[in-house]
């Protein structure tokens, strides 16, 4: 099938049809890998995202970078559904980077199907009404007597012309008047809400699809990066005579810190990618370079930095919450009252949760060509990478170095792993000093220490619990103090509370209070920033305070939600509570909540809401009398408006289970004097394949607005697990990772 | 520098490098099979997993002077232009996120099928116990290879 084009429909009929034996013959085209497009057949734009080929093959830029949510496929779907196209006929080709087309190419806050649904339905239907168009031209007909499906237009009559007949002509038809064009019934969809596999699968499953690490460039070196083990600090000399002595090392040099290159637009980005001060060691290939790191012995000037110091912040915090105050967020009419009742009954709870690290499998790395200015020709520089915001580098070419935006080109790879890692760009900024120093084509990788001891961590915190329920068995007073932390004043990314959390949005009698640590350890965002942790502390207090009232949770925290509504109304990031209370009954329901547990076995719940989505969990989960626990379930109720692709959406759905448990069950990090302690898996592992739950998914499809689902399920899971832990023995879990109590994922 | 001959994928390939070298960067750096992927350096994550001698080993701790028979790697798993059983498997079941990890998963997984046709949900956890999959799809593994498992048995049965 050497001419055949490769589809992945055609691929997954055959290997259903096949059963065994399936050999599918498999031969890719040099370029079938970079554009779908066959290039020996004619194709015509019909705008920037959907071209179409004489023989019928419709290619569909996919604007967004994929880092492992599936929108490299979510979002030609809603393209491809538009248009009326067959997702047989649909090749997906990653677009380049070019904001003035394709818009912002970022991805993260799972915001990429919220901020393109209009748009990608806007681009397919365009196409479709360009190949109507064409078709009332060429066959002679009215174009109300048409209609485009199955990739063809088809008259009234029965007459019908293919889409790569029309290709040509639509192309030269009018573009419509974006505010002019309808949108299919929802009702008629044949590609949105289906289970369609991943576009890149075939060039995964086969080792030929291209990360960012597996980038070649012509007469590329290799180069490795040390920075002072603790942050902030600068190299001032090293062993550069024995290091460029060894074997296939071509260069060693140090990089003194730039904070030019941490200049960002993106507000939540500026300061984050500071060229941080080291020894860069290039060379004929990766171990060469990592060999010699390995023996670098590098005199740091530490006089700035980090000295923090994990054990004194977690003193430190148990001080200020003993002392109270803090800084006033919201304040309920008679909480002190409240607690002091002594009709109430009351209870505290301190809650911690430590740094995190984001672990992508693939290390960070970037290949940056630097070619210096000439005469009459401009510095320049080509710069490949998996990044979710690429287009952002081009900042840092221009602020650290003095090569124009317009000069810097980008390609943006597939990346393995982002979870809010790739969205800052420090190891590029690297990568460019590198290449510009020593004038050649860099790859540089980071090693896995590197990659933990560089981290944008997940900012650890800390939560100080104070409840009371009334005789009658409801919410009485809530009382909330956040211990987090702030760099120069200004808490970091996911330290602190957003107001919107629960009860405090539907319960009047709640006072919320925040002081701040000072931290010189870098954090960033880690998939579901903030609500990953705050899920943690307020569903797990709040069954704490069901517990103390002796009510069921399910009917304490619907009744919590009070009447359904739009806590904001005309607001899609603000909580609707009847969508929350019907995602709670479903989960609870679907995972048989009320029954009967075995001794040692309990269900735990909870909800949250986050990026749009309402999401409810129930963990079922086994303990043992050595604290070996297996989350045998977690049954999961999402509502997020429509499901585009259903196998990604549940794949999302189970990733988050994984990595939420994962997590809570393993994952710390702590500073030392500010070095970082964990180098590697053996210290920081991940979770393996034997502790996985069985996981099943239900998904409400309400009329909300598609919105997306990479983040959202993640932050239920470690409390509905806590949850069903205290159901099964007893034991209330208020600090994580769970290891530290004692607690052993099996 | 030392000169090795490495059979890898079938054919005999010769490189000039230092013996230490794991087997990792050979083949990634200068045979340019860039499938087999680095996650650690110190087999932990299981990213890196090739056969020799169809046996399942972390070639990024593997020096190159201890290779001791012929090499397969995800490109040639399959002869020609074949796909697995379990990359057909993968693909069906739409098993992979970032992908990053699934070259190895699945090399670990074939060195599984190969001694043991009808795995259990226990097998595969063990056989698979050394492979990380940081997006969390271990069920779609799991599911995955019984499917694989079922194409090979017809396949077996089909003569």
């Amino acid at each position: 099938m050497n001419s055949k084009k490769i589809s992945r429909r055609n691929l997954f009929k055959a290997s259903a049809i096949a059963g065994g034996g399936l050999m599918l013959k498999l031969s890719l085209p040099a370029n079938a890998l970079e554009d779908g497009a066959t290039t020996l057949v004619k194709s015509s734009e019909l705008n920037f995202y959907v071209k179409i080929a004489s023989d019928g093959q419709i290619t569909i830029y996919a604007p967004n970078p994929e880092m492992g949510q599936g929108i490299k496929t979510t979002l030609p779907m809603i393209i491809a559904e538009e248009m009326g196209a067959n997702w047989d006929d649909v090749e997906v080709v990653l677009a380049p980077i070019d904001p003035a087309k394709f818009g912002l190419q970022g991805s993260g806050g799972s915001m990429s199907v919220t901020r393109n649904f209009d748009a990608m339905r806007r681009m397919g239907a365009s196409a479709r009404e360009m190949l109507i168009g064409a078709a009332s031209q060429l066959m002679e007909v009215e174009r109300r007597d048409l209609k485009a499906e199955s990739s063809q237009v088809i008259h009234g009559s029965g007459r019908s012309m293919t889409f790569g007949q029309l290709a040509s002509v639509a192309a030269q038809q009018p573009v419509p008047v974006p505010e002019q064009l309808s949108f299919k019934d929802p009702r008629s969809y044949s590609i949105i809400g289906t289970s369609v596999g991943s576009v890149d699968n075939l060039v995964i499953a086969t080792g030929l699809s291209k990360f960012g690490i597996d980038v070649d460039v012509p007469g590329m070196k290799f180069a490795s990066y040390t920075r002072c083990p603790r942050p902030g600090g600068k190299a001032i000399s090293f062993n550069r005579a024995e290091i460029k002595a060894l074997p296939g090392v071509v260069d060693a040099f140090i990089l003194q810190p730039d904070a030019r290159s941490g200049k960002a637009s993106m507000a939540f980005l500026e300061g984050l990618a500071e060229l941080q001060g080291g020894v860069a060691i290039v060379g004929d290939d990766t171990w060469s370079v990592f060999a010699a790191k390995a023996k670098l012995k590098v005199n740091w000037d530490e006089s700035a930095a980090s000295a923090d110091q994990w054990s004194k912040m977690v003193t430190d915090a148990r001080a200020i919450a003993a002392k109270g105050g803090g800084e006033v967020k919201l304040v309920g009419a008679s909480v002190p009252e409240a607690l002091s009742d002594s009709n109430n009954r009351t209870i505290e709870g301190f809650y911690e949760f430590p740094y995190v690290a984001h672990v992508c499998m693939e290390p960070m790395n970037c290949t940056v060509d630097f070619r210096k200015g000439t005469a009459g020709k401009p510095a320049s520089m080509e710069i490949w990478l998996g990044s979710q915001f690429p287009n952002q580098v081009k900042e840092i070419a221009e602020n650290m170095l003095g090569v124009k935006q317009e000069n810097v080109k980008v390609h943006g790879l597939r990346m393995g792993g982002g979870f809010g890692r790739r969205a800052v760009h420090d190891f590029a900024a690297e990568a460019m000093a590198i290449s510009h120093k020593s004038g050649l084509p860099v790859k540089l990788t980071w090693t896995r220490t590197d990659d933990i001891h560089n981290d944008y961590f997940r900012v650890g915190g800390f939560e100080n619990m104070k409840g009371a329920v009334s005789p009658d068995g409801k919410l009485a007073a809530w009382d909330q103090h956040y211990i987090g932390f702030a760099d120069s004043g200004k808490p970091v990314i996911g330290s602190g509370l957003r107001g919107n959390e629960l009860p405090m949005v539907a319960f009047d009698n709640a006072s919320v209070r925040q002081s701040m640590m000072p931290v010189a350890t870098a954090c960033g965002a880690w998939r579901a920033p903030g609500s990953n942790t705050n899920a943690f502390v307020e569903q797990s207090f709040i069954h704490e305070l069901a517990n103390l009232a002796e009510r069921d949770h399910v009917e304490f925290l619907t009744e919590l939600m009070g009447s359904r509504r739009w806590i904001d109304e005309g607001n899609i990031s603000a909580l609707n509570t009847g969508r929350a209370i019907d995602v709670i009954k479903l989960a609870a329901e679907k995972a048989g909540w009320g029954r009967k547990m075995p001794e040692g076995t309990g269900l735990g719940l909870a909800f949250y809401f986050c990026h749009a989505a309402h999401v409810a969990e129930v963990a079922e989960v086994s303990v043992d009398a050595d604290k070996n626990y297996r989350v045998k379930r977690v049954t999961v109720a999402v509502d997020v408006g429509p499901i585009i692709n259903m196998s990604g959406a549940i794949n999302q759905v189970q990733g988050s289970i994984v990595d939420g448990l994962s997590t809570m069950a393993l994952q710390e990090i702590t500073m030392q004097n500010g070095r970082i302690e964990q180098d590697n898996f053996h210290q920081y592992p991940v979770m393996r394949i034997a502790s996985t739950p069985e996981i099943d998914v239900h998904f409400i499809q309400s009329d909300n607005k598609p919105t997306g689902l990479g983040e959202p399920a993640l932050p239920p899971l470690a409390p509905a697990v806590t949850n069903a832990i205290f159901a099964a023995t007893g034991e209330r879990i208020r600090s994580m990772p769970l290891s530290n109590a004692g607690f052993k994922l099996v | 520098m030392s000169k090795y001959t490495l059979s890898v994928n079938g054919e005999n390939l010769e490189v000039d490098v230092v013996p230490d070298m794991p087997l990792l960067w050979v083949l990634r750096d200068k045979l340019k099979l860039t499938g087999t992927k680095f996650g650690c350096g110190i087999a932990q994550c299981g990213s890196c997993t090739v056969h020799i001698d169809g046996v399942a080993v972390r070639s990024c701790v593997l020096p190159v002077s201890a290779v001791s028979g012929p090499v397969t790697t995800i490109e040639g798993l399959a002869p020609g232009d074949d796909l697995h059983p379990l990359q057909s498997a993968w693909i069906e079941h739409d098993v992979p996120q970032c992908g990053y990890c699934q070259a190895g998963q699945i090399m670990s997984a074939a060195a599984l099928l190969s001694n043991n046709s009808q795995p259990s949900d226990d097998d595969i956890d063990q056989a698979l116990a050394g492979n990380y999959c940081r997006c969390g799809t271990y069920v779609r593994i799991r599911k995955a290879v019984h499917t694989a498992a079922s194409f090979y048995n017809a396949d077996k049965r089909n003569g």
